[in-house]
């Protein structure tokens, strides 16, 4: 256990140390670097932590995170929309995105199906990906999950439910080793990955 | 395969002690609780990534510390290469081999191939069918890395499924296309899986016979069986079928999971019909004929562990065991005796080179040449 000797710290790590792979350490060397700095640049971040958490949005159309009711990519007239790619989370979209090979747009599922975690067909955005059809736009559907048993599941689950719309269905090209998730992969990968996608049956 | 050194650091009740084995027979003395089946399991755990007798990870980790560590420097084909695995409390195993991580700890398995024969075997082998099918699955899954593979995924969908089927039960309300997605997996896997264990029993069942024959002493007509409901070349259609029962059951009722591998004598079980020394027999030549068609698959000769069967095995099985030994049928070897006078004696018409440990309290107190 690590001693305090002020409670106000105590309480600060105890909050850092929640956010993910950032243990008590580094959350009190956070802290420590906080107090060393003018008030202002604390006053200036937790502004900027609270207004994220206030006023993002989830786009009304895809989910993804959004400054207003329709988030860029949707509203973007140059993004081609006869490819829609379904990726688990926001964080997913970033890291395609940042590869700049995807022109096409996005639906963000929030998760994938996993009843061991309590996650069924209804948790997700899956209704609304299937409200998004038939569509005189959407051509091709890109599943971009993880390469995991969940992945796939979810990949054949929404496929099956696809059918009736006749809408060609592809999945990223396995470049990614199975049982990483596509946030690790780097974006090489996952550009290639894009490009290389095969069609799923 | 050989295991030239190890350390063991936290590791159960060690606190941190070395061994330089020999390459022939080491011997394991020290008195009931000294750490001898510990040391047997560190090795284990360096083959297999997991302790063979405790399930909680966690609890490896000496009582008063807070991580363990094991090292070991095996040798194959006269390379020799290190084998890392530390765990810490709350945390991420580390396992390493060569200081490269090993992604998926399923990928290790095989490499250092390995038999342990335990004093509860002949108990456990003989009373349930799960626990028969884990051996199976053991010896097959260092065999073959895509089975292994097969059955991971298969045991992954069977409870993803198992507990879908119990939400459906509390809901009162069923995803029948969800339902389907894992009836695929279960169904391609099952059946490879299932091929599989059928195609190894025709290899295992030779071996082992001739293995009990001489055990026993005695040309006992016994035999291997394997049930599956896979046998059937209709079974897609019965799994199918089967779902009404799945949803009132709440749980997976047809597949591999529900294979049995049976040993009868004389046409009867075993269990029900074997005197306690068949039953002894039957289990010690078990291991070893997984001794047996480990080397066969792998071209050399897996590591031997034998833990207390001085003391669980008659003088007789003891005098098979030993001539083996003296011919050479095992490479290296590890043997566990709170006695250590009974295994000098026992071991004396052994010609191979032999060391012994003494060990008190978790740490290794001398080493002897003998
Ligand atoms: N995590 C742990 N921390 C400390 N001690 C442990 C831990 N796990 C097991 N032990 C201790 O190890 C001892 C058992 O060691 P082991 O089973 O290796 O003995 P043994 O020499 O094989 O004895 P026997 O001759 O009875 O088979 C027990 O005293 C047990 O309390
Ligand atoms: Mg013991
Ligand atoms: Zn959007």
């Amino acid at each position: 256990m690590m001693q305090f000797s002020s409670k106000l710290i105590e309480e600060a790590v105890a909050q850092i140390a929640k956010l993910p792979g950032i243990g008590k350490k580094t959350a009190l060397r956070l802290a420590l670097h906080l107090l060393k700095q003018d008030e202002p640049f604390t006053q200036t971040l937790a502004e900027a932590l609270l207004r994220l958490r206030r006023e993002i949005q989830y786009c009304q159309v895809c989910h993804h995170i959004s400054d207003a009711p329709t988030c860029s990519i949707c509203q973007n007239s140059q993004r081609d929309r006869s490819l829609l790619c379904v990726v688990e989370s926001s964080q997913d979209v970033l890291a395609i995105e940042s590869t700049a090979q995807y022109k096409g747009i996005y639906h963000v599922l929030g998760g994938i199906i996993s009843p061991i975690e309590g996650i069924s067909p209804a948790d997700i955005q899956i209704d609304s990906l299937l409200s998004r059809f038939p569509s005189p736009e959407i051509k091709e559907v890109i599943f971009a999950l993880s390469a995991t048993m969940e992945g796939d599941t979810t990949t054949f689950y929404i496929t099956k439910k696809l059918k009736p719309f006749e809408v060609k269905v592809s999945t990223i090209a396995r470049g990614i080793p199975i049982g990483s998730e596509l946030e690790y992969a780097d974006e090489i990968t996952l550009g290639r990955s894009i490009i290389g996608r095969t069609e799923y049956e | 395969m050989a295991l030239l050194e190890l350390s063991v650091v936290q590791f159960k009740n060690y606190a941190e002690s070395r061994f330089q084995f020999d390459s022939g027979i080491n011997c394991i003395v020290g008195d009931n609780g000294s750490g001898k089946t510990n040391l047997l399991d560190a090795i284990y755990y360096l083959a297999m990534t997991k302790s063979a007798f405790q399930a909680v990870d966690q609890q490896n980790i000496r009582q008063s510390d807070d991580f363990f560590r094991l090292e070991g420097v095996f040798e194959h084909e006269a390379q020799p290469f290190k084998i890392y695995c530390a765990l810490q409390t709350g945390q991420k195993k580390i396992f390493k081999v060569e200081n490269k991580p090993v992604e998926r700890l399923s990928e290790h398995i095989g490499r250092v191939p390995l038999v342990l024969v335990k004093p509860d075997d002949s108990y456990q082998l003989n009373e349930g069918s799960e626990q028969r099918r884990a051996f199976f699955d053991h010896v097959m899954s260092q065999i073959s890395q895509p089975y292994l593979n097969s059955l991971l995924r298969y045991n992954h969908a069977l409870k993803q499924r198992n507990q879908l089927l119990k939400q459906f039960a509390e809901k009162h309300w069923v995803d029948h296309d969800l339902l389907t997605v894992y009836d695929q997996v279960l169904l391609t896997e099952g059946h490879s899986i299932a091929q599989a264990r059928s195609e190894f029993m025709q290899t295992f069942e030779p071996v082992f016979v001739q293995f009990y024959r001489n055990i026993a002493d005695k040309q006992e007509p016994i035999s291997l069986t394997y049930a599956s409901h896979f046998a059937d070349p209709e079974f897609a259609t019965a799994f199918k079928a089967a779902r009404p029962k799945d949803l009132a059951m709440a749980r997976t009722t047809q597949g591999i999971h529900k294979d049995d591998f049976g040993f009868a004598l004389q046409g009867l079980p075993l269990k029900k019909f074997g005197s306690q020394g068949q039953q002894k027999s039957f289990a010690i030549a078990l291991k070893l004929a997984q001794f047996e068609v480990l080397r066969q698959a792998k071209g050399e000769k897996p590591l031997l562990l034998l833990d207390d069967i001085f003391d669980k095995l008659d003088d007789k099985r003891i005098a098979k065991l030993m001539e083996m030994m003296a011919s050479g049928t095992f490479g290296q070897v590890w043997m566990t005796d709170a006695r250590p006078e009974r295994s000098h004696k026992l071991l004396k018409k052994v010609t191979a080179s032999k060391r012994f440990f003494y060990i008190r309290q978790g740490a290794c107190e001398q080493v002897e040449q003998g």
